[in-house]
């Protein structure tokens, strides 16, 4: 977890984390070439499973330019030219967390040329849908445009931060879904678990919000914590927490459960 | 599945602490000088979505602070997020 400290894998080994997997995303300000990414590819493919195993945990990760760094194409493709050579990494799973961040017509265009190199390589995809105010129109951009994707197998897709407004929208159309659990200001603990008990686990999973931000890599354990006391069964949180997330990254042949 | 008096123990004085938070907001928008802007004017069209009977209130409040325009910028005229649309 590149915006980590090595302190937060050992607190994830302790809550009983075995696995973790990391998109690439914003680094909390914009690079300045190609060159950048190149070492951030590094990072996420090299030093940090070495990082992570230091505490028993499984490092895996998803490359892409992130969708706010996305909104200069030229630069974008640029960054994009460097994947490839990434792909066959023993950790890289897909592609991700690709998405849209201001709904713009640069971000969907590039969006739709990282949804072609998935598909050209047979990759799941990872994909963020945008913040607040934007994310119901984004997840509606986002959605539209896969569909124009005849040969993309949906059952490998996850969309990712959805919220009450967009999560029907996620599921109805075949995706999975996930609920990224944030301390403040986006989905609670409380929140996934309604949405849970509403639209059932089949297809959700919830992930914890690691990034530059306010945020707490104990998200996921702590709402387990929460289910519990809303009185979910051991094997209900046990499905979601794990068997979820296992049988979905289990679409890679790189993913060891 | 927990009882609606079990929810109630478990979640009560968190969920009053939540309105109470948000009545002072609104008390020291109202105390404090300046003008207000969309970002409290979104606010306040959300709050009777509270009292409506429904089961989709998160989603009604959601969409209230949702951008509801269609057209596409070629390029982003800002970046972040504020949490309402802009009017």
């Amino acid at each position: 977890m590149v915006s980590r400290t090595t302190d937060d894998y050992e607190k994830l080994a302790l809550a009983g984390c075995e696995i973790l997997c990391e998109p690439a995303f914003w680094a909390g300000f914009d690079r300045s070439s190609a060159d950048g990414f190149y070492d951030y590819f590094r990072q996420l493919t090299e030093y940090e499973p070495k990082r992570a195993a230091r505490f028993g945990i499984r490092h895996y990760s998803w490359l892409c330019i992130n969708p706010k760094e996305a909104d200069d194409p030229g630069f974008a493709r640029e960054v994009m030219g460097l994947i490839p050579q990434f792909l066959d990494q023993p950790t890289v799973l897909g592609i991700g967390e690709i998405g849209l961040n201001k709904n713009t017509r640069n971000e969907l265009a590039i969006f739709e040329e990282h949804v072609q190199l998935a598909v050209d390589h047979d990759l799941p995809i990872l994909i963020h849908t945008p913040h607040l105010e934007d994310k119901l129109k984004g997840t509606r951009l986002i959605l539209d445009a896969l569909a124009g994707f005849s040969k993309l197998d949906r059952g490998k897709v996850i969309v990712d931060h959805v919220e009450e407004h967009t999560i029907s929208h996620v599921l109805d159309a075949g995706y999975w879904a996930g609920m990224t659990l944030y301390p403040e200001s986006k989905c609670s603990p409380n929140r996934a678990i309604d949405m849970l008990e509403i639209y059932g686990s089949e297809r959700l999973w919830m992930n914890s919000a690691c990034d530059w931000g306010i945020s707490d890599p104990l998200a996921v354990p702590k709402c387990a914590l929460e289910m519990k006391r809303r009185l979910h069964t051991a094997a209900d949180i046990h499905q979601v927490i794990y068997e979820n997330p296992k049988k979905f990254l289990s679409q890679s042949p790189k993913f060891i459960a | 599945m927990p009882s609606k008096q079990q929810l109630l123990d478990l979640q009560f004085i968190d969920t009053r602490h939540k309105l109470i938070d948000l009545a002072a907001f609104l008390d020291r928008m109202d105390r404090h000088p300046g003008e207000e802007d969309y970002r409290l004017q979104a606010l306040r069209k959300a709050l009777p979505l509270l009292l409506e009977d429904r089961p989709d209130r998160a989603r009604a409040v959601l969409e209230s602070f949702s951008d509801t325009s269609t057209e596409l910028p070629q390029t982003a005229l800002f970046q972040g997020a504020s949490g309402a649309a802009l009017l």
